[in-house]
């Protein structure tokens, strides 16, 4: 049985249609139900919903044998699982922004506020801007607007928030986007599935994921 | 005096099980002190599987630490014979940060060291342990060999003395071909080393198919003692019954400042990690100032706890 974490939303809803014409469909999981569990025996398989950020916990800790998770999520935990494939869907960038028109003063230390530390502490560390961090857990762009924070850290995917709040991007560090991942111990007992899976996965990327 | 099955629990059985599998094998008991010197560890933090040490002040004011690691101590402790093959075994507390809790904790680890003369056939007789002893703990295991020096040449003919090459590494770890494949086209790598290495990568599973790949891709550079090396280890597997439980994967990397030649890692069917790990580490003893090479491994009891229901409890004593 090859046990699957899919982050609940959107993302999952359109990841769950790639993974069923990749040969592991499992029809229950269309119905309307509050159900966080679906299985269907006949393709061996079991699907479940988790909040995003989670589902790089249950692969890493082995509940999950593969699951499907943002780029940002990997790149702040660090979980020791396997990348196996870049699935083109979910994209965005991970970016610095910043009030329209606002200029770094180098002589204060710059405050970031983020819900993404370890992204901005490295990127930051790698050019040797000194910070202090903010953590927030979500409507991170009124950190600026309050005079919270100098810069936000956070994921832009149209602007559009930004854009209304009067915010603009200041840098780009990384591009963003849902990857396959798996569990590194499960991986050797579950092989076949797996392989077959992110081969069938990798020929739909190129084309309708 | 016997001693009864009933008043051991699992893990104790498990200790007990490898001690006799190791000393019936030929392996001395090597009991340590409890404290070391911090000095040991300072110098060589990055061997340390977490850089955190439970240090205090000794009576004379020297600075000691709570061992946070064994080998280190068995290399210490021996004098440098090249020449000759010393083989110990032990089963210690170390004290190390666990990742989910990030506080201190004492975990129990069983193992083995060889230390001196290391060749082909010790380092088989290492492996056919390390078999042995996931044998021992479990009905479902997997032991997968990968050859760091091997991966190494392949590294370097890509990417060189780069800045990419550590996230490289990172990569190949992660399985993950496209970001290798990425940072290849950021430093302009050789087509023909990029293509090299992302079959590498590729080369994974039991180890009686990989290899004639692996030979096809690997002997034209010139790594024929290497390839060599691999099909002792594999023959020696092999030998004792453990040829459809071997697999290779170029993934199992770990600090190469220390580590070289064959590595290898455990897995058990139904525990998210790997619970049993070892290699070679003739770069940490010339580290160390020693002549010597050197090849050991260590199970960890506390990821087999929750063994459960692939646990064969009841074997594990009988055997013992």
């Amino acid at each position: 049985m090859l046990n699957i974490a899919l982050p609940k939303g959107r993302l999952g809803e359109q990841v769950y249609d790639a993974f069923e014409r990749a040969g592991f469909p499992c029809p229950s999981i269309r119905e309307d139900s509050r159900r966080l569990i679906f299985t269907n025996p006949e393709a061996d398989v079991s699907y479940f919903w988790v909040k995003p950020s989670d589902v790089a916990i249950y692969v890493e800790r082995g509940a999950a044998d593969v699951g499907v998770v943002g780029k940002d999520i990997l790149l702040e935990l660090e979980p020791e699982v396997y990348e196996l494939l870049d699935l083109n869907v979910g994209k965005c960038r991970m970016a610095v922004a910043a009030l329209k028109g606002w200029q770094d003063n180098t002589q204060y230390t710059l405050r970031v506020a983020t819900k993404f530390r370890r992204i901005a502490k490295q990127y930051y560390h790698s050019i040797g801007r000194n910070i202090d961090i903010i953590h927030l857990n979500g409507s991170i762009e009124l950190a600026p607007i309050l005079g919270l924070s100098d810069v936000i850290v956070d994921i832009v995917e149209t602007g559009t928030t930004l854009r209304e709040n009067n915010l603009e991007v200041v840098e780009t560090i990384v591009p963003i986007s849902a990857r396959l991942i798996a569990n590194r111990a499960n991986f050797k007992f579950k092989t076949e599935p797996i392989e077959r899976l992110v081969r069938e996965l990798s020929k739909g990327t190129e084309q309708t994921l | 005096m016997t001693l009864d099955d009933f008043v051991l629990d699992d893990s104790e059985k498990i200790i007990l099980a490898l001690r006799a599998l190791y000393q019936h094998s030929g392996y001395t008991r090597f009991h340590m002190e409890k404290f070391e010197k911090y000095d040991l560890y300072a110098q060589n933090k990055d061997f340390l599987v977490s850089g955190r040490i439970i240090t205090f002040t000794n009576t004379d004011g020297k600075l000691m630490a709570l061992k946070p690691d064994v080998t280190l101590s068995v290399i210490k402790y021996l004098r440098d014979e090249p020449d000759t093959l010393k083989k110990l075994c032990y089963n210690e507390n170390v004290y190390r940060v666990s990742k989910g809790s990030g506080s201190f904790r004492e975990i129990m680890q069983v193992g083995l060291e060889c230390i001196g003369r290391v060749d082909r056939d010790c380092i088989g007789e290492v492996l056919l342990l390390a078999a042995k002893s996931l044998e021992l703990v479990a009905a479902s295991y997997v032991l997968e060999i990968s050859h760091l020096d091997i991966l190494m040449r392949l590294l370097d003919d890509a990417l060189g003395d780069t800045k990419q090459r550590a996230a490289a590494l990172k990569c190949i770890a992660e399985k993950n071909s496209a970001g290798v494949a990425a940072l290849c086209r950021e430093v302009h790598a050789p087509e023909e080393a990029t293509e090299a290495l992302l079959a590498l990568m590729k080369l994974y599973g039991p180890a009686a198919q990989v290899m004639p790949a692996l030979r096809a891709l690997c002997e034209p550079k010139g790594l024929g003692k290497e390839l060599d090396d691999l099909d002792a280890a594999l023959a020696a597997l092999s030998d004792g019954g453990f040829a459809g439980r071997v697999t290779l994967d170029f993934s199992a990397v770990s600090n190469m400042n220390y580590y070289n030649g064959i590595l290898f890692a455990g897995f058990v069917e139904g525990l998210p990690d790997s619970v049993l790990s070892g290699g070679q580490y003739d770069r940490l003893m010339q580290k160390m100032g020693r002549t010597s090479k050197a090849i050991g491994f260590a199970v960890y009891l506390d990821r087999l706890e929750r063994i459960g229901d692939t646990t064969n409890g009841g074997v594990v004593f009988q055997h013992a």
